[in-house]
């Protein structure tokens, strides 16, 4: 122990955190793994799925997330993608589901403030960076792509 | 249901490998940083975006199909792949149009059920 | 009335704690000291429309079975202070606009039901017969206005604790027969810099530990003179935090402390993780358990240190730190 933790902010600070208790992390890794794994391999037969339909691989990944998006706010609706969030963690947040689920909790969340301000109005209140972040980012890209296209650089 | 005959087990399990990776990347920034969900969220479909810009995570994606195109990465992917391919068709327009013209579907799909889910269902409590 | 040292106040006609009443949701329930509570909810909604809604018809609830249970007639209570976590403690104002008492809205985050009892026995030393306290708090308004929407699929910390669906709710008397509150110390904001409002323990034990110390030093008494000492939501990493640092302040209260964050709830199956929080977790475990052990008198002196993190959703948004406050009353029989 610190013999003085209160001496400086600092000090408490590494006092605090050494007082914190840590996450099961191998035991959260571990289940992140496997959900993650198995919401892709279910996207990649749904991708196959597709591709023996003969629709092209553009096409298919649209359906796929279309799918996997309906099938996560379908899930929250039914207030169980939070359980599935809470055993997964990463392994339902990184997927495409885990931003479903965040556009679709704070639109059910914020039902109680009205359909307009409420719903509309909230709705990205937790995935709205994503998009800000990146559609902004595949502007500049695009950009920049525009600019060293012409130049050796191989890109795509 | 005739494609499940065909299925390429190696394949499946390079996609489930490699979307579970991706998965405990995130699970390990939830679990040693004090990163919020929206922050790593916007982490990676900020990576993938640049690593799809620079080519990089298309040999991902070659390699692990939806193991790669599935995660939030993915996504950022789709929208760079999108935009350069729109640059390539109309020039700078395209920066515009292509990324969220590739993205679209998923971001409607979110939209619209998320206004349906509100309609249909209000939130409970966590019993656990 | 007269002032201790630096910050108590020992009165002397101590005022009383007539009767008190608590209502808690359903995890509370299933928590250990469920039958100790006068109503357990089966509904976090409780037939309204919004979590706000049922917050304040919780609030409002108490505050009649309490004052129901004391039979003192509404138009005798004085005033009235009472305050809760929502913006601009809408719980409370809007759950008691039909009581017809005068009111006062006080806010000292969860240290509020303490805050409350401080203010209470001094307007009755001075000049009023009864006062009412009440303080509320609801798992679901909170998650929604300080964190995340409710089904939102992301994963706890273990240092973060469990705000208390529920509310508890006091009458304190000038004359009564007690349990008597003899001192008050009301404490100073502590910022100790902590940022992680996951970490809300942590940046608490800091302000509760000043509050502790200055009431010992004020009062001249040490921690074996209590049979109990309670912090209001400081959890179980806050609870381990205050009496490490305690005792390298010299005081031992290992002994005989405790923390109403963690008796609430069951850790191993309720997975609260840190423990219990809110308003109503200093309020509903007072007015319930430990106001049931004083009448009964297997507790006849006990110090009650409610704590409260003054923070809220856009200063954590910003960076700022949490400045930590607590307030103790004495509360004798």
């Amino acid at each position: 122990m610190t013999p003085k933790p209160l001496e400086t902010k600092k000090d408490y600070q590494k006092y605090v955190d050494e007082k914190s208790p840590n996450s099961p992390i191998l035991k959260n890794c571990f289940n992140a793994f496997w959900v993650g794994g198995l919401i892709c391999s279910i996207g990649q037969i749904i991708m196959w799925y597709c591709a023996s339909k003969g629709l092209d691989t553009a096409l298919s990944g649209t359906v796929v997330s279309i799918l996997l998006i309906g099938f996560s706010a379908f899930l929250t609706a039914l207030n169980v993608f939070n359980k599935i969030g809470k055993f997964a963690g990463a392994g339902s947040l990184i997927p495409i589901t885990g931003f479903a689920n965040s556009i679709v909790s704070p639109a059910m969340e914020y039902k109680s403030e009205g359909y307009v301000m409420g719903v509309g109005g909230k709705m990205f209140t937790v995935a709205g960076p994503v998009l800000v972040f990146g559609i902004s980012t595949s502007i500049i890209v695009g950009i920049v792509y525009l600019i060293f296209n012409t130049q050796s650089i191989t890109l795509v | 249901m005739d494609f499940l005959q065909n299925v390429d087990w190696t394949q499946l399990l390079r996609c489930f490998v490699v979307g579970g990776l991706i998965c405990v990347i995130g699970q390990i920034l939830i679990d040693k940083t004090k990163l919020t969900p929206a922050r790593i969220l916007v982490i990676f479909v900020t990576t993938g975006t640049i690593l799809g810009g620079l080519g990089i995570y298309q040999y991902l994606v070659d390699f692990a199909g939806a193991g790669a195109t599935v995660p939030l990465t993915g996504f950022g992917y789709n929208l760079a792949k999108g935009a350069i391919e729109a640059v390539k068709e109309t020039g700078i327009i395209g920066a515009f149009t292509g990324g969220v013209k590739a993205a679209a579907g998923g971001i409607a799909a979110a939209v619209f059920f998320g206004y349906i889910a509100s309609l249909i269902s209000k939130p409970k409590m966590k019993k656990q | 009335m007269k002032k201790l040292g630096k910050q108590t106040i020992k009165f002397d006609t101590p005022p009383s704690i007539l009767q008190t009443a608590s209502i808690v949701g359903p995890k509370e329930a299933n928590g250990p000291l469920a039958k100790y509570f006068d109503q357990c909810l089966d509904d976090e909604f409780w037939d309204e429309k919004t979590w706000e809604k049922a917050e304040s018809k919780i609030i409002k609830e108490t505050v009649n079975t309490v004052i129901s249970k004391s039979g003192i007639p509404f138009e005798k209570i004085d005033y009235c202070f009472a305050g809760d976590l929502l913006n601009q403690c809408i719980s409370s104002s809007f759950g008691l606009r039909e009581l017809n008492i005068p009111f006062f809205g006080v806010f000292g985050a969860c240290s509020t039901f303490v805050e409350s009892l401080c203010l209470a026995s001094v307007f009755a030393e001075s000049c009023a017969n009864y006062i009412l306290c009440a303080t509320s708090s609801h798992f679901c308004s909170a998650e929604k206005q300080f964190r995340f929407p409710l089904e939102l699929g992301n994963q706890r910390p273990q240092s973060a604790q469990w705000t208390v669906t529920g509310a508890g709710s006091a009458i304190v008397a000038k004359c009564g027969n007690g349990p008597y509150i003899t001192h008050i110390t009301p404490g100073k904001i502590v910022d100790m810099g902590i940022k992680d409002a996951n970490s809300m323990g942590a940046a608490m034990a800091p302000a509760a530990l000043d509050t502790l110390i200055t009431h010992f030093k004020d009062t001249g008494r040490k921690p074996s003179y209590y049979d109990v000492i309670v912090t209001g939501d400081l959890g179980y990493v806050g609870k381990e935090i205050l009496t490490e640092l305690a005792k390298s302040e010299g005081y031992d209260i290992k002994a005989n402390y405790d923390d109403c964050g963690v008796l609430i709830f069951d850790k191993n199956t309720q997975d609260t993780h840190s423990g219990g929080s809110g308003c109503a977790c200093c309020g509903s475990v007072f007015s319930g358990y430990f106001f049931k052990q004083l009448q009964d008198k297997k507790i006849k002196k006990m110090l009650l240190i409610a704590t409260g993190a003054l923070t809220n959703a856009t200063t954590t948004q910003q960076g700022e730190s949490i400045p930590g406050i607590a307030h103790a009353v004495s509360i004798e029989i």
